[in-house]
């Protein structure tokens, strides 16, 4: 049935999406009934206060929760409550203890739909080019908290699924190595040009990755505004600097303020 | 080195003290005047046990038998046990009440059930070894199939994994790790309910044997068996310690190569 919201150019649709836990008296509205899309090849942060239910929406795109009220599609087709249309950037990395770095991204690839020896090679070349190459056949504990969300980010990458969910990935790092990381993650993306939806509390990671930013309220979360991040690419790190993106950011830091 | 100095450092100190405890009892029972007939001296128990030496080896290849099956059995049913109630959650809500339940009939108790049942051979003991064995493991084995984290559990199913994936992946390696505690608390049991086993009915084992002999007022040989059994005891536990070792490579601290 075609009811006009497949759109083969979006990498992703998430429409009308609203989520309640609970019901009756204790029922608690999460996300009040918002859209959110992605173009093929886009580059989407989602900026909003803490708690105001980004992750859930990232599991109802991922297919883990129901939503109460909307519809998810990815690709042009209608994926509402279906899993493994999506490769995941979790806001820990969630390798497993007990594989190796390499071993780790191999199976993920595998279960993604990579065949066995594809995965291999892949793996190997792109621990090597990121300068992990002597970490493929160490345990993740070793790994720095950089380390292991490149990792996690390449895991992800390597997936065929052309559109990747990144929920506040660099959250847990301290702020030099974030820095790091964002410069890393552009240089990366900037070659790659895949489908991203990334999920941020930082107003100044979103401008400086995005093609568009997308600012949520507090509970129920609703769109407040979306911005397009007017600045070329490749990106100079010291984009930061310039009056236009402070601009922006004030402006995002206000909506964001507003009770 | 650092490491034989270390294991030199944790056997000295019980190694004296067990010396001394030693050389005490012997003196208490030389000099001390205590009866020789309630507690024998260790020289005398030494003696006797080589005395006899043949007939104990024979009544301990008995016991280790009866031990080894009854604890490989148990343990393989209480695996299969574990595996089979966390896949099918119905099923688990039925016999885990009864689970429980059934730990509160006394081993003695179902001896004479199981014996009046299929006779007086290897089978019924070997089942009662196995049934004191297998519930420690059911308990650690379906405790550690239930909790991985949440966020690898999250993270697997987004990207699509199917359930009998995350059990192989996810949760059957994450329970590995439990089962080697319940392993442990199974091998201690193994060698005290195989010698209960043998004292309600046999002539053969460790049990048997210290029967006969405590009835035919021999309390060196009594002695001499309870040396052996908590020798096995020790041995059985060591055994699994060491495939856990060998088994769990991966954890912090474990030794393996970091580069
Ligand atoms: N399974 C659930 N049951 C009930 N409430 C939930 C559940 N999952 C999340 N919530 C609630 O939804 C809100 C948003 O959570 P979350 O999506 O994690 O926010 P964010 O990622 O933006 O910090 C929180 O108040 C949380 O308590
Ligand atoms: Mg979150």
């Amino acid at each position: 049935m075609h009811t006009g919201t497949a759109d083969d150019r979006m990498a992703l649709k998430a429409e009308r999406i609203r989520k309640r836990f609970g019901n009756g008296d204790a029922a608690k509205e999460v996300l009040g009934g918002l859209s959110v899309s992605v173009g093929k090849g886009e580059f989407v942060s989602i900026v909003g206060p803490s708690g105001s239910g980004k992750t859930t929406l990232f599991k109802i795109i991922g297919g883990l929760e129901p939503p109460t009220e909307g519809e998810v599609w990815i690709g042009g087709k209608k994926t509402t409550g279906e899993r493994g249309h999506i490769s995941y950037v979790p806001q820990q990395s969630a390798l497993l203890p007990w594989r190796t770095v390499a071993g780790n991204i191999e199976l993920s690839l595998t279960i993604s739909g990579l065949d066995r020896r594809t995965a291999k090679r892949e793996t190997k070349e792109w621990l090597a080019r990121i300068g992990l190459g002597e970490y493929a056949d160490a345990y993740p504990h070793v790994l720095s908290g950089g380390m292991t969300q490149r990792v996690s980010f390449l895991r992800a990458l390597l997936a065929p699924q052309p559109l990747m969910l990144l929920d506040e990935p660099f959250g847990a790092l301290d702020a030099l190595t974030r820095l790091q990381m964002q410069q890393w993650l552009t240089s990366i993306w900037e070659e790659s040009r895949r489908s991203v939806l990334l999920v941020t509390h930082s107003i100044e990671e979103a401008l400086y990755l995005s093609d568009r930013v997308i600012v949520l309220s507090a509970s129920p979360a609703a769109v407040l505004e979306e911005f397009a991040v007017p600045f070329p690419r490749p990106r100079r790190e010291a984009l930061w600097t310039e009056p236009a993106f402070n601009a922006m950011k004030q402006r995002i830091y206000e909506l964001l303020r507003q009770p | 080195m650092g490491n034989k100095r270390n294991l030199w450092a944790k056997i000295w100190p019980p190694a004296v003290t067990l010396a001394a405890l030693l050389a005490l009892w012997q003196a208490a029972v030389t000099w001390g005047g205590i009866d020789p007939w309630l507690l024998p001296a260790p020289v005398s128990i030494v003696q006797e046990a080589i005395a006899v030496w043949p007939r104990l080896m024979d009544h301990t290849g008995a016991t280790v038998r009866l031990m080894l099956i009854g604890f490989a059995g148990g343990s393989a049913a209480g695996f299969g046990l574990a595996a089979l109630l966390h896949l099918i959650p119905w099923l688990r809500n039925v016999a885990y009440p009864l689970l429980v339940l059934s730990q509160n009939v006394p081993i003695v108790a179902i001896a004479p059930i199981l014996t009046m049942l299929l006779g007086w051979g290897l089978l019924p003991k070997a089942i009662l070894v196995g049934m004191v064995c297998f519930f420690p493991i059911t308990i650690a084995m379906l405790s550690g199939l239930e909790n991985p984290d949440p966020q690898l559990r999250d993270y697997f199913r987004m990207i699509g994994t199917g359930k009998w994936q995350l059990f192989w992946r996810l949760e059957l390696p994450h329970a590995i790790v439990h089962l080697f505690s319940g392993l442990k608390i199974a091998a201690s049991y193994s060698v005290l309910s195989a010698v209960v086993a043998e004292w309600l009915g046999t002539n053969k084992g460790l049990g048997a044997f210290m029967l006969i002999s405590s009835k035919g007022f021999q309390p060196d040989r009594v002695y001499a068996a309870v040396i052996i059994i908590v020798t096995l005891s020790l041995l059985l536990f060591g055994l699994v310690a060491l495939a856990e070792r060998l088994l769990i490579r991966w954890r912090p601290g474990s030794g393996e190569l970091t580069k």
